[in-house]
C-alpha cells in the first residue's frame, strides 16, 4: 500500500451522530469504533472498555434502544440511529431510578462496569416491566463485574423496578 | 464529647449511599484512561515474544522514522532498576540486556495516536538469543544455569525460609495421629475490568505529574524519584479511582515509568492504556503454590503440632514475592491453636509473568490446604467438621506460637451462625447422592504491621480543613479502588463532627495534596486511615469545642456535636449551629485545621521474618457451601453459600456486605474455573512458554448466571484497635470459599480434589479412580526435596521465648562476646 493510499484511508469522515437526544456533528477516522468515537471524539468517557474484543460488556451502549457492544461496532454505522450512553440516563439533574438504586444499594463498587450494566438493565426494563431474577441474570450475563458478586446488582435492578412502578402509579420519584 | 462510649451513632452502621456513588452511576468518575490533556501523545509497548533470551540487537530507527512517531524508547532511556520491595529491586521499565517472560516490555513508541504507535511497534527490529526456559518450580529447583536473575539465594531459587516455633518433631511424635497431605493451588489473576492506564505530564511549573490506576501512589512516588533521579517533591502522583484492583495494581509498573520519562523528554503529556492481553502480562496475581501439611492431632481433635512446607512459583520477578512467601506460613496459627509449628517455604523464579499479591495475599493457598486437611481429620476422628473447628479455634487475646498478637476473635460466632443459617446439622453427610455441603474458615489481617520499606513514620495520615463557610475537607493519601475507602473516610469524620457525610468533601490519593497513606493493600485502609481520620476529627472537634464552650460558658467536654449543631448535653437549647460554631472557632483560634496519624502497635514477633503476619486486628470468617455434582459429566454447581464474617463493626453495612459477597464471588471463581496457566507453543513455532489464555473470553470468570444465592452475616463485636471497632472485610471472606467447595464436593460424591481449580474433568478422573478401587483423589502426589536452611528456632510464648530466635546469628555472636568478656 502506498503512502498516498494510507493517507487517503486515514481521512476523517464527517457524520452527524444522535447521542443522548442531541445531534453531534463529528469528524473521525472511519476505522474507529463507536466506543472510540464516543470517548475520544465526543468526550463521553462514561462508557468504559475492558477488553475491546466484545468479551466484558463494559462498553455497552444503547443503539435504538438495544444494548450493543460499542467496541465491536463502527462509529460510521451509528449514524442516523439513536444512541444512549450512561450520560444520557438522568433527566436533567434527576437520576434514573436504576442509577439511584445502584448508588444506594451497592450495585456499583469500583464503578467501572457500571455504565455498561446500567444501560443494559435499562434496555431490559424498557422491554419487560416486571422482570424476574432469572430474566435480570440473563440480560446481564454479558456484563462482567469483578467487585460485587452480582447480588447487589440484581437487588438494585429489582429496587429500580419497584421505584419505576411507583412512579407510573403516580407515586413520588 | 463521647465517642466509642456512645452506642448511638448517626452515620456509622447506617446503610447509606456511598459518598462517591453518584459519580459512579453517572459515568463521572474519572479513571486514568479518562484523563485527556491538550497535546497529549500516546504510547504503546513492544513486548517480548520469547520467554527467556538475551537481547542481541535492538534497532528502533525504522520506527522512529515513521510518520507521526515522536519518540522510541528502549532500556537505555530508563536504566535504573526498581521493585516494590527494597530487597527485590529487580525490574526494568524496559528490558536492557535480557527478557524474562513472554510479555516483558523491551521498547516503547510514543506517537500522535494509539493506532500510529501500535503500527510502529512492527518497525522495531529485535534479535533475541534464546536461553533455556525455566517453566516450572520443579525445573527451577533442578536447573541452576541459566539463572533468570543474578540475585537471590542460588540458581533460580529466589528465597528460602525456615522457621520453627518449639520442637515440632516432638509435637508430631506426641500426636495420636499425624496427617500428611499435599495440595496444589493454581495461580490465578485479579482480572480487574479496568485495564491499567497512566498519563505522565510536565505541568506548568515544569514538575512531573502522573495519573495512574494504582493502589499505591506513595510507593509509585518513591520509585519514580529513584528511577527518574528527580526529587520526590518535584513529582506528583495522582491515583485515579481504580476500576478494580484486588492487588493487581499495587506494584510499580514499567509503563508508569515510561510515560513519565517520555513526558519529561518530550515536554508533552503521554498516555498509555494497556490492552487486555497486556493486563495478563502485568499479572502480579496469586502465586501457584505446592504445599505439604503434616499435622499432628490428638483423638479429641486438638492439634499437637504442624509442619507446613510451601513451594511458591514466583514468575519472572520479585514483586511482593518475599512477603507472599512469608504469608504462606503466617496465619495458620492465628486461626487455630497450634502449640508448635514449623514453616519452610521456598520461592523460585520461572519464565512467566511475575506473581504478587492477590486478595488474601499468600494466605489463600495454604488456607485451602489447611481447611481441606481439617475436613479429612474430622472424618477420620469422626468429629463433625464444625465441632472440630469450634474446639480448636484460637483463643482471643493470645500470642500465637509464631508470636502474632491476636485480639478479638469472632470465629466461634461465625461458625455457629453459618451452621445455624445453613441447616448444617441436618445436611452434612445426609444430603442425597450428588449433593453435598462443606465448611471452611479463615482469618486475615486488618493491615500489615510493617510498611514495605523500613521507617518509623505513620502508615496513614489525615488532614482536615474547616472554615467559616461550614465546609469541611478531608485529605488523605488513601486510594479508592472500589472498596469504599472514600466513604469510610468521610463517614468517620462526619460521625465525630456530627455532620452529614454529604457536608464533607474528600481529596484522596494525591501525593501533592494529601498526607501519606501507604495504599490500598493488606486490608489496611479502614483500620489505619480510619484511626487517623478519627484522631484528626477529634482534634478539630476539640478546637471548636474550646471556642464554643468559652462563648456559651459551658465546659467544652459537655458539648455534643450532632445534627449539624454544637450544644450543651445538659441543656440542648444552649448551642449553636455548625456554621456559627466554625465562625466562633475561627474568631478564637484563627484558621482551623487538624491532622491525625496512625501506626500499628509494635509486634512481639522480633525474629527475622516476623515482620510478615502481625496486624492490629484480625478478621475471621466461616463459610458453608452447598453443591450439586453430576456423576456422569463431573459438572459441579454451587447452589448456595452461607458466610459469616467477624468484622468488628460494619461502618456502612451496604458496602461491608458488598465486600463479603464480592469475596465469595472471587473465591468461587478461583475454586471453579480461574487459572493463570501456561503452555508451550509447538516446537515448529517457537516452543516458547506462553500464557495459555490471555483474554477475558478464555480466562473463565463467573458471570451473573454462575453466582448462587449468598446469605451473608456480619458478626459485630467491636475490636478496641479498630475505628469504632471495625476490622477488615475486603479479603478474609474470600479464603474459606475455595476449601469449602472442595469439602462439599467430598460430601457430595466422596472424592477429594486436592488442587484448584476444581473442574469437572478432575472430578470425573477422581470418580473413575474411585470406581477402580483407588483413593478417589486428584492432587499432587509428592513434595520435592528442598535443601532447607537451618531453621530459626523461636520458642513459643508459653515455652519461655522472647519473640527472638535463640539461634539468631547476631544473638549467638553477642552471647559469645558476652561469654568471652566474662571469662
Amino acid at each position: 500500500m502506498s503512502d498516498d493510499q494510507k493517507t487517503a484511508e486515514r481521512c476523517n469522515v464527517h457524520r452527524t451522530l444522535r447521542v443522548n437526544g442531541e445531534d453531534h456533528a463529528v469528524s473521525f477516522a472511519p476505522y474507529k469504533t463507536l466506543l472510540e468515537v464516543l470517548r475520544e471524539d465526543l468526550g463521553l468517557t462514561g462508557t468504559k472498555h475492558g477488553c475491546e474484543l466484545g468479551e466484558c460488556g463494559a462498553c455497552a451502549v444503547l443503539v435504538d434502544g438495544e444494548p450493543i457492544l460499542s467496541c465491536l461496532s463502527l462509529g460510521l454505522d451509528a449514524a442516523g440511529r439513536e444512541i444512549t450512553t450512561v450520560e444520557g440516563l438522568a433527566s436533567d439533574n434527576a437520576l434514573h431510578p436504576l442509577q439511584t438504586a445502584f448508588a444506594d444499594l451497592g450495585g456499583s463498587q469500583c464503578g467501572y462496569c457500571t455504565p455498561g450494566i446500567l444501560v443494559t438493565a435499562k434496555a431490559l426494563l424498557d422491554r419487560v416491566e416486571q422482570p424476574t431474577r432469572e430474566q435480570i441474570k440473563e440480560a446481564l450475563s454479558g456484563n462482567l463485574c469483578r467487585c460485587t458478586g452480582y447480588q447487589q446488582i440484581f437487588e438494585s435492578v429489582e429496587a429500580a423496578v419497584i421505584e419505576i412502578g411507583r412512579g407510573k402509579n403516580g407515586g413520588s420519584r | 464529647m463521647t465517642r466509642a462510649g456512645s452506642p448511638e451513632f448517626s452515620v456509622i452502621g447506617k446503610a447509606r449511599r456511598r459518598v462517591d456513588g453518584r459519580a459512579k452511576v453517572t459515568g463521572q468518575t474519572v479513571f486514568a484512561d479518562d484523563v485527556v490533556l491538550p497535546r497529549m501523545l500516546h504510547c504503546k509497548l513492544l513486548r517480548s515474544p520469547v520467554p527467556h533470551a538475551r537481547i542481541k540487537t535492538l534497532d528502533t530507527s525504522r520506527a522512529l522514522a515513521a510518520d507521526g512517531v515522536h519518540l522510541v524508547m528502549t532500556g537505555r532511556d530508563v536504566p535504573i532498576e526498581f521493585g516494590i520491595l527494597p530487597v527485590s529491586q529487580d525490574e526494568e521499565a524496559l528490558c536492557g540486556e535480557k527478557v524474562r517472560f513472554v510479555g516483558d516490555p523491551v521498547a516503547a513508541v510514543v506517537a500522535r495516536d494509539e493506532q500510529t504507535a501500535t503500527e510502529a511497534l512492527d518497525l522495531i527490529d529485535v534479535e533475541y538469543e534464546p536461553l533455556a526456559t525455566i517453566g516450572s518450580p520443579q525445573e527451577a529447583l533442578e536447573i541452576d544455569e541459566p539463572r533468570i536473575h543474578a540475585y537471590g539465594e542460588h540458581g533460580n531459587i529466589h528465597k528460602r525460609v525456615s522457621l520453627e516455633f518449639g520442637d515440632t518433631d516432638e509435637a508430631l511424635g506426641a500426636a495420636d495421629e499425624v496427617f500428611d497431605d499435599t495440595f496444589f493451588f493454581e495461580g490465578n489473576t485479579h482480572l480487574p475490568i479496568e485495564q491499567h492506564a497512566s498519563v505522565g505530564a510536565v505541568d506548568r511549573d515544569g514538575k512531573l505529574t502522573l495519573w495512574s490506576s494504582t493502589q499505591t501512589p506513595h510507593y509509585v512516588h518513591r520509585a519514580l524519584a529513584k528511577v527518574l533521579e528527580l526529587p520526590a517533591a518535584h513529582i506528583r502522583v495522582i491515583a485515579c479511582p481504580n476500576g478494580g484492583g484486588f492487588g493487581g495494581k499495587s506494584d510499580i509498573f514499567g509503563h508508569e515509568i515510561v510515560v513519565c520519562k517520555a513526558a519529561l523528554m518530550l515536554g508533552r503529556p503521554v498516555k498509555i492504556c494497556l490492552n487486555r492481553e497486556e493486563v495478563f502480562y502485568c499479572h502480579r496475581g496469586r502465586h501457584p503454590v505446592l504445599m505439604r501439611f503434616r499435622t499432628g492431632v490428638k483423638k479429641d481433635g486438638n492439634i499437637t503440632g504442624m509442619q507446613l512446607q510451601t513451594l511458591v512459583d514466583g514468575g519472572a520477578y520479585g514483586s511482593y514475592g518475599v512477603a507472599s512467601l512469608f504469608y504462606t506460613g503466617a496465619l495458620q496459627t492465628v486461626t487455630y491453636r497450634v502449640p508448635r509449628y514449623r514453616f519452610q517455604g521456598c520461592r523460585v523464579f520461572t519464565n512467566k509473568a511475575a506473581c504478587g499479591p492477590k486478595r488474601g495475599h499468600g494466605t489463600v493457598q495454604p488456607r485451602f490446604g489447611q481447611e481441606v486437611q481439617l475436613d479429612k481429620i474430622a472424618e477420620r476422628l469422626q468429629i463433625d467438621p464444625a465441632e472440630l473447628r469450634l474446639k480448636i479455634v484460637e483463643k482471643p487475646n493470645t500470642k500465637t506460637a509464631n508470636w502474632m498478637q491476636v485480639g478479638t476473635i469472632g470465629l466461634d460466632a461465625c461458625i455457629r451462625t453459618a451452621v445455624e443459617k445453613s441447616g448444617w446439622r441436618e445436611k452434612f453427610g445426609k444430603l442425597p447422592e450428588g449433593r453435598g455441603i462443606g465448611l471452611a474458615c479463615s482469618s486475615y489481617l486488618s493491615g500489615a504491621g510493617l510498611p514495605i520499606y523500613w521507617n518509623k513514620m505513620p502508615h496513614s495520615g489525615v488532614q482536615l480543613k474547616l472554615d467559616r463557610s461550614g465546609g469541611v475537607t478531608v485529605f488523605c493519601g488513601c486510594t479508592e479502588i472500589g472498596q469504599g475507602s472514600d466513604d469510610v473516610l468521610v463517614a468517620l469524620v462526619a460521625e465525630v463532627l456530627g455532620l452529614d457525610p454529604f457536608d464533607i468533601r474528600c481529596v484522596t490519593g494525591d501525593t501533592d495534596l494529601t498526607p501519606v497513606d501507604l495504599g490500598s493493600y493488606s486490608s489496611r485502609v479502614t483500620l489505619m486511615m480510619g484511626n487517623a481520620a478519627i484522631q484528626a476529627a477529634e482534634r478539630a472537634r476539640d478546637q471548636i469545642a474550646s471556642a464554643v464552650g468559652a462563648r456559651l460558658q459551658v465546659p467544652a467536654e459537655r458539648l455534643v456535636f450532632a445534627g449539624r449543631r454544637v450544644f450543651d448535653a445538659q441543656a440542648v437549647d444552649t448551642g449553636m449551629d455548625w456554621n456559627e460554631a466554625l465562625i466562633c472557632a475561627e474568631e478564637t483560634h484563627g484558621t482551623i485545621g487538624s491532622v491525625g496519624s496512625y501506626a500499628p502497635p509494635r509486634s512481639a514477633a522480633r525474629y527475622k521474618g516476623g515482620g510478615v503476619g502481625p496486624s492490629a486486628a484480625y478478621s475471621y470468617t466461616a463459610a458453608i457451601v452447598e453443591v450439586e455434582v453430576d456423576r456422569v459429566t463431573g459438572w459441579l454447581r454451587v447452589t448456595k453459600v452461607w458466610i459469616a464474617h467477624d468484622i468488628g463493626r460494619a461502618l456502612n453495612p451496604v458496602l461491608a456486605r458488598g465486600q463479603v459477597e464480592g469475596s465469595v464471588y472471587m473465591g468461587l471463581g478461583e475454586a471453579l474455573m480461574e487459572e493463570q496457566a501456561y503452555r508451550r507453543l509447538p516446537s515448529k513455532l517457537s516452543n516458547a512458554l506462553v500464557h495459555k489464555i490471555p483474554s477475558l473470553l478464555e480466562y473463565k470468570s463467573p458471570t451473573s448466571h454462575d453466582m448462587p444465592e449468598m446469605v451473608c452475616d456480619l458478626i459485630e463485636d467491636p475490636d478496641p484497635n479498630g475505628p469504632f471497632g471495625a476490622k477488615e472485610v475486603g479479603q478474609g471472606p474470600l479464603a474459606p470459599i475455595i476449601p469449602a467447595v472442595a469439602n462439599a464436593v467430598y460430601d457430595a460424591v466422596g472424592v477429594r480434589i486436592d488442587e484448584t481449580p476444581i473442574t469437572p474433568d478432575k472430578i470425573l478422573k477422581a470418580l473413575e479412580d474411585k470406581a477402580k478401587g483407588g483413593a478417589g483423589r486428584v492432587g499432587p502426589k509428592s513434595f520435592p526435596a528442598i535443601d532447607w536452611p537451618e531453621a530459626l528456632q523461636v520458642p513459643p510464648p508459653w515455652e519461655g521465648g522472647d519473640g527472638k530466635a535463640v539461634n539468631d546469628p547476631e544473638r549467638v555472636r553477642a552471647a559469645k562476646l558476652d561469654k568471652d568478656v566474662r571469662s
